[in-house]
């Protein structure tokens, strides 16, 4: 079980029930739990829909669309029955937000998927959860069963005459499953391989339904968004990013944790002083800043508001919340390859440019990282990369392209510094850092 | 093929969840793995049949997915992260005293059957760096010296 | 709009991939440049397919698969006809940008006929799709993932399918290579000869490449690349490989004749002295009715007339016959009075809906098993089926019902109204309701083909014909086995019924055509055995026929006869005759063929093999060898305009009816009496519904002809009809002598039967 950590700067929302024993329905329910589904029955779809794009949330698995404004893409009318399915597939690397929320409070995760399914007006929706995950499955299936003994799933919940079912699902090791047609074939018993789009899930999705695809944090914020109101979710963050983020802080830092932050929190402040700044005595050499498909950040870039746009403007993402900070012993030819060595692994090999160029670039990489590169290795690399963004079937391809680009580009002497056969001037990366209290 | 009542009674209900019987396909393939320790031709065969699939896309499947696998393992399956966040707090070099304890290298498996050892990709322990898991079990801030105990541990469970 | 944008995963007909990119366009208004084959074009919408964006993503694509792929083009199979190698020049990637060694891996063979060498391939899908949406075999999966990710057999190593070798043909690259073809020669260096399989009755039309060799010119592939015909680019095994019985080592290459006993070599020309000799003597002698001439399924419809008219005009018998496989009789004569009641191959992969009636299209009709899968899934067809055995086709049936064997003809009758058997047909897969509403659905079907087996004959056709003319527009297939059965028919190889199903009994026409003809109704083939059993028939000629072998006739009752086979192998027929002599196939000569559904083509000249004649030039010189006029048999020369037509029984003083039909079509007089096109005139001009555009069908094309129907109600004996029960990889004579089917079909019995679906 992942340890809890704070700091005052943190604003509470998602993680207010964190270590509270919120498992349990009873305990859930004294902590507001389930109320805001109640309310949720007693308003207009339209209206649900309305306050969560009102309160500026957007989607916590990566790209950051309007919450509010995917569900309203949603077919009113349907011949087939329409689905919600929530992403708990978490495998970008740097990320472990899905999994605390999942632990400690899987109550949240439902309510937000009814709401969701109430909203779009669906009568059955999906959690699923990574395979590996399997502890967390077994505390939703119990979350589900306990919601089901009380009649608030099932047929008829809260006596409102809406049939709304709600199953979990596991997956089996594979990243690519979280891009959610994926995630859709994988539900489907299948491959993830990536569907074709148009159609978009939320036109046409799981067994050829209307399906609304969110990530376990997107839907976790939507009861607190339904209870408190979408002004107050809405100014707890930046204006077009509301609310607040799990922020999962890895790396070399004195205080690695989750933190909720407020959206637009600065991010030298969170490394430096709820992250606890580089221990040993080192200095920050670089940051990753939305999990490791987003391009890495110079120490002086990184003075910027964390939300959406503010990352985006200064050149890359706020993904999935997973801030990596890397101090100056690092070799980043050592990184970009454990980068790339995971692309290339998790690729699902549907086409050419991200199968075949996420194979070049870690050969070429372990190649070049062993002392065998050659000039032309680095345009190389970035020719690869620069080949494959924006050209593969899903997103995937751009998450390896987009960071080794960077790398090459922020990062060049010390590609050259590999050069010639000379030894990597930094001997190993990974030091064991005192875990702090 | 038998399987326990325990799967027999999840299987019965998980087809229910879904409008298509294979949708229930890849969490029960890692159910029946858990329970024969591998996806044997036996179990394909079983599944295939159970899901109206053929055992070609029974296959097609499972080599899709990490976790699943058709040959055997130790008793204990210990999934050593080495992605970016561990690999910042010492991942590989975790990795590498697994190996030297085990005497076994990725996806090798002790004589004794007892352990088998695998590099993984990030398992969700980002923040409490480094991590593995053994079997579906987390082990998080992780050090040469508590990987030791906690292989000693299982061994102990494993050789009662 | 002529541009042509490059792909590797898009194949018409086959579901979206979007894998390759190699098809990527510029839209305006759109930051990523798109894949265009799973873009819908929208009004407006401004696309570029070139420019130098565009131009260097593809080029990049190149790369990245020829980082990894043999440059071995010097040895692979596709060399020449590589999609890779063909955008390799397009796009220019000759530079390696890599330096790591390519990934290598033993090339595996997966059957007798499908080789895989994983390197080469580039995982376009296209095997997995055409054999899964395009067979509905699904043999092929792809495994693993990312850069390992490989396409797999579903027998772990090896496959067990159809062995259609469709996959080979849509392999773009080398990868996926034919164990028949496979390193033998280059694309470059056969001749392709379009012509048409000799299989079963589908006619599929079939490029061979043929090569020259010591005993003539041997045919090394088969496909239908150009996507020609009524099959587009669909083969099944036989059509693909079960051409390697024309160089099977017991091919007889040289006439023989029984000398003490035994079958000996001996020249032509002693052959067709003491044929023409032993003929003319039982004619003369006993009369033609001592006389039985059995013909075949797979010779050309000219051959089939020719020996037609030589048996009546020149033999001077009525005893002519062959195996039949299908009452066709029965159908000309049921839609008497009804014309265009009778469906093409093409109209099955474009009717709404379709009703089969017995037989297993899967296993015996291979092409219309096709077209009918194809129109279900790209036109959503409807398909009823109604069938004795729980057929493959039933997964792609709207509606399928199970009879009991034999009962297809009550089907029929329950289809037409008789409620009186539909209790014996009720079962626990088929209840009463769904029998009733399977009938509402079918009766309420227009433009609907009805495709039905031999299961059907005589009065049964009649009734479904009436069955088929109170639905609007249908249309009637009936399925018979072999390459050519349907000409053998049309051609008039029967006792009672000349070429158009004229009667024998008021054939005036043909008294008038072929000078004169015996009056009486022939024996046919069983009565021939019983008369030579009673020492009544002399002589026997069979050409291209196994009767013995095929129809279980006991040999011994032929042993006071004189015995004539043309053939290409000692036969069980040929084995107890007096004289042998060595036939061409259909691969080696040229004529027509008209399929089950009554669409004619023309069959091409590709392989030979020395010191064998066709059929045709054979039937000719034994009219010689007997003292006939050979031109009264074959119209031919320039004598056919100076005679004034005395040879050809014009009245006297009647101007030559043949020269003045050929100068009306004009077209020449042949310059020789072996020429099939001679026949082919005459053909044209006699018989009903064979009067096609020339033009048409030299160019390779299909034309569907009406069933000639004579109005004659000639009702078969229902127990002649004999169905060949051939299947994927059996193929009567020819399939017994191909090495290729044999050892497919070995390696299946070798298997164990996967409980399937
Ligand atoms: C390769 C890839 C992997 C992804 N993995 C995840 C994931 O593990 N969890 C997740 O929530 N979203 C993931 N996404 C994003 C999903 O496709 C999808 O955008 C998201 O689940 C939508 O939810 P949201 O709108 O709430 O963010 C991934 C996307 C890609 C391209
Ligand atoms: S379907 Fe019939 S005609 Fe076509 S290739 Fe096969 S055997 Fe030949
Ligand atoms: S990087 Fe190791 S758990 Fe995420």
């Amino acid at each position: 079980m992942a340890t809890l950590v704070s700091h005052p700067d943190e604003a509470r929302v998602i993680s207010k029930r964190f270590g509270q024993g919120a498992t349990d329905i009873e305990r859930y329910l004294q902590l507001d739990g389930y109320k805001a589904v109640q309310k949720a029955l007693a308003m207009q779809p339209d209206d649900i829909i309305n306050e969560v794009k009102n309160s500026g949330l957007r989607g916590r698995g990566g790209a950051g669309f309007s919450t509010g404004m995917k569900w309203s893409f949603v077919p009113k009318q349907s011949a087939k029955p329409k689905y919600v399915l929530c992403n708990g597939d978490e495998s970008e690397p740097g990320t472990c937000k899905d999994r605390l929320i999942f632990e400690h409070d899987p109550h949240g995760v439902i309510e937000g998927a009814m709401i969701a399914a109430l909203a779009v007006g669906s009568h059955t929706a999906y959690i699923y959860i990574r395979g590996e995950y399997r502890y967390l499955s077994v505390i939703m299936q119990k979350a589900i069963k306990d919601a089901y003994a009380k009649g608030f799933l099932g047929k008829n919940i809260f006596g409102s005459g809406y049939d709304l079912d709600v199953y979990w699902h596991g997956g089996a090791g594979a990243y690519e499953v979280g891009e959610e047609s994926a995630l859709m074939e994988s539900l489907e018993g299948k491959r993830g391989i990536p569907r074709i789009r148009p159609p978009f899930p939320a036109v046409v999705g799981l067994w050829g339904g209307p399906t609304v695809i969110n990530n376990a944090e997107t839907l976790a914020a939507v009861p607190h968004i339904i209870l408190g109101g979408a002004d107050w979710y809405a100014k707890l963050g930046t204006p077009k990013n509301g609310g607040t983020r799990m922020f999962c802080l890895a790396g070399h830092l004195n205080k690695p944790g989750v933190y909720e932050l407020p959206m637009g929190y600065n991010l030298k402040k969170m490394i430096y002083e709820v992250g606890g700044g580089i221990p040993n005595g080192r200095s920050l050499k670089a940051v990753v800043p939305g999990g490791s498909s987003t391009p890495i950040l110079l120490p002086e870039e990184i003075d910027i508001p964390m939300d959406f746009d503010s990352v985006a403007k200064a050149g890359s993402m706020l993904g999935s919340g997973g801030v990596v900070v890397l101090d100056d012993t690092t070799c980043i030819v050592k990184f970009a390859l454990r980068t790339i060595k995971f692309y290339q692994h998790e690729s699902c090999g549907w086409c050419i440019p991200c199968r075949e160029g996420t194979d070049w670039l870690k050969k070429t990489l372990t190649r070049f990282h062993a002392g065998a590169g050659v000039t032309k290795d680095i345009d190389n690399i970035y020719y690869l990369a620069e080949n494959m963004l924006g050209k593969t079937f899903c997103p995937l391809g751009d998450a390896a392209a987009m960071p080794t680009m960077a790398f090459v580009k922020k990062f060049r002497k010390e590609f050259e510094d590999h050069l010639d056969g000379k030894p990597c001037p930094f001997e190993k990366t990974g030091t064991a850092v005192p875990v702090m209290a | 093929m038998k399987f326990s009542d325990e799967f027999e009674a999840r299987f019965t209900e998980m087809l229910t969840h879904y409008p298509t019987r294979r949708s229930a396909l890849v969490p029960t393939l890692l159910y029946a793995q858990d329970e024969v320790g591998n996806l044997s031709d036996e179990v394909i065969a079983e599944l295939a049949q159970r899901l109206d699939l053929t055992e070609l896309e029974v296959r097609n499947v499972i080599s899709y997915y990490s976790m699943l696998t058709t040959k055997p393992r130790g008793k204990y399956n210990v999934q050593v992260c080495t992605n970016i966040a561990c690999m910042l707090r010492g991942g590989e070099e975790l990795l590498g005293h697994c190996k030297k304890k085990l005497g076994i290298g990725h996806k090798g498996t002790t004589p004794d059957g007892l352990f088998s050892l695998e590099e993984v990709e990030c398992i969700g322990a980002c923040s409490w760096a480094p991590a593995a898991q053994v079997n579906y079990d987390f082990h998080e801030n992780l050090t040469s010296a508590k990987m030791d105990q906690i292989l000693d541990e299982y061994k102990k469970k494993g050789t009662q | 709009m002529g541009i042509e944008v490059p792909s590797f995963c898009y194949y018409p007909g086959l579901s979206l991939q979007g894998a390759c990119r190699m098809c990527v366009v510029k839209i305006e208004k759109m930051p990523k440049l798109q894949t265009a084959c799973t873009t819908t074009v929208t009004e407006g919408m401004i696309v570029a397919t070139d420019s130098d964006e565009v131009r260097q993503a593809r080029k990049a694509m190149v790369e990245l698969l020829l980082g990894n792929h043999p440059l071995d083009c010097p040895v692979c199979d596709a060399g020449g006809e590589c999609e890779l190698q063909d955008m390799t020049f397009s796009y220019g990637a000759a530079e390696s940008k890599y330096m790591e060694a390519k990934n290598h891996k033993e090339e595996q063979q997966w059957s007798p006929v499908v080789y895989f060498d994983r390197p080469r391939c580039i995982l376009c899908y296209r095997c997995v799709r055409v054999c899964g949406e395009g067979m509905d075999v699904w043999a092929l999966g792809v495994q693993n993932r990312g850069v390992s990710s490989i396409i797999a057999p579903n027998e772990s190593d090896h496959l067990d399918c159809e062995e259609c070798g469709m996959c080979i043909d849509i392999c773009p690259v080398g990868a996926l290579t034919s164990g028949a073809y496979r390193y033998k020669t280059r694309p470059w260096e056969m001749n392709h000869v379009g012509t048409i399989c000799t299989h079963c009755g589908d006619g599929c039309k079939t490029t061979l490449g043929v090569r020259r060799c010591d005993t003539g010119a041997e045919i090394v592939r088969g496909d239908n690349r150009d996507k020609s015909g009524i099959n587009n680019d669909f083969l099944c095994v036989k059509g693909r490989y079960a051409f390697d019985f024309a160089h099977h080592k017991e091919r007889l290459t040289e006439p023989l004749v029984r000398k003490n006993g035994k079958l000996t070599p001996a020249t032509w020309e002693e052959a067709f002295e003491l044929i023409g000799k032993r003929l003319r003597e039982v004619r003369d002698q006993d009369g033609g009715s001592a006389i039985g001439v059995i013909g075949s399924n797979r010779t050309t419809n000219e051959e089939n007339y020719l020996l037609s008219k030589f048996a009546r005009s020149v033999l001077k018998t009525n005893n002519v016959d062959h195996h039949r496989t299908a009452d066709y009789p029965a159908l000309a004569a049921a839609l008497h009075g009804k014309p265009g009641k009778t469906a093409s191959m093409r109209d099955v992969l474009n009717a709404p809906a379709i009703l089969l009636i017995g037989n297993d299209p899967t296993n015996q009709h291979p092409l219309l098993a096709w077209q009918i899968r194809t129109n279900v899934r790209l036109r959503r067809a409807k398909l009823y089926v109604i069938n004795a055995a729980p057929i493959k086709l039933r997964r792609q049936a709207a509606g399928f019902a199970l009879v009991p064997a034999g009962a297809e003809t009550k089907a029929v009758a329950f289809l037409a109204g008789d409620d009186s058997m539909l209790d014996q047909f009720v079962s626990e897969t088929v209840t009463r309701e769904a029998w009733l509403a399977l009938r509402e659905k079918i009766r309420g079907e227009q433009n609907m083909v009805i495709a039905f087996g031999s299961e059907l004959r005589g009065h049964d056709i009649e009734a479904l014909v009436n069955f088929a003319s109170s639905l609007t527009g249908a249309k009637l297939i009936s399925l018979g086995d072999y390459a050519n059965s349907r000409g053998a028919s049309e051609m008039g190889l029967y006792p009672d019924l000349l070429p158009g199903y004229e009667p024998v009994a008021s054939a005036d026409k043909f008294q008038k055509e072929w000078d004169s003809l015996p009056a009486e109704t022939g024996l046919s083939l069983p009565q021939m055995a019983e008369a030579a059993k009673a020492g009544k028939l002399k002589a026997l000629y069979v050409v291209g026929s196994n009767p013995i072998g095929r129809l279980g006739i006991d040999p011994f009752v032929f042993s006071k006869s004189f015995v004539v086979v043309q053939d290409m192998f000692l036969t069980e027929t040929a084995n107890i005759a007096d004289v042998v002599l060595p036939a061409a196939n259909a691969y080696e000569k040229t004529g027509t063929y008209t399929n089950t559904c009554g669409d004619l083509q023309l069959v091409k000249k590709a392989g030979e093999v020395s010191n064998t004649k066709p059929d045709f030039e054979m039937i000719v010189r034994i009219a010689d060898a007997m003292g006939s006029d050979v031109s009264g048999l074959v119209p031919f020369g320039s004598g056919t305009h100076s005679d004034m037509g005395q040879t050809r029984g014009a009245q006297s003083g009647e101007a030559d009816r043949h020269a003045v039909w050929l100068e009306a079509h004009n077209l020449e007089p042949k310059m020789t009496p072996f020429d099939p096109m001679a026949i082919l005139d005459e053909i044209q001009r006699v018989v009903s519904g064979y009067d096609v555009s020339r033009v048409n069908l030299l160019a390779g094309n299909d034309q569907h002809l009406e069933i000639a129907e004579s109005g004659a109600s000639s009702i078969q004996p229902p127990e002649l009809i004999v169905p060949a029960h051939d299947d994927l990889f059996s193929s009567g004579t020819l399939g017994r002598y191909s090495k290729t089917l044999n050892s497919v079909f070995e390696n299946k019995t070798a298997v164990p039967e996967v409980a399937a679906d």
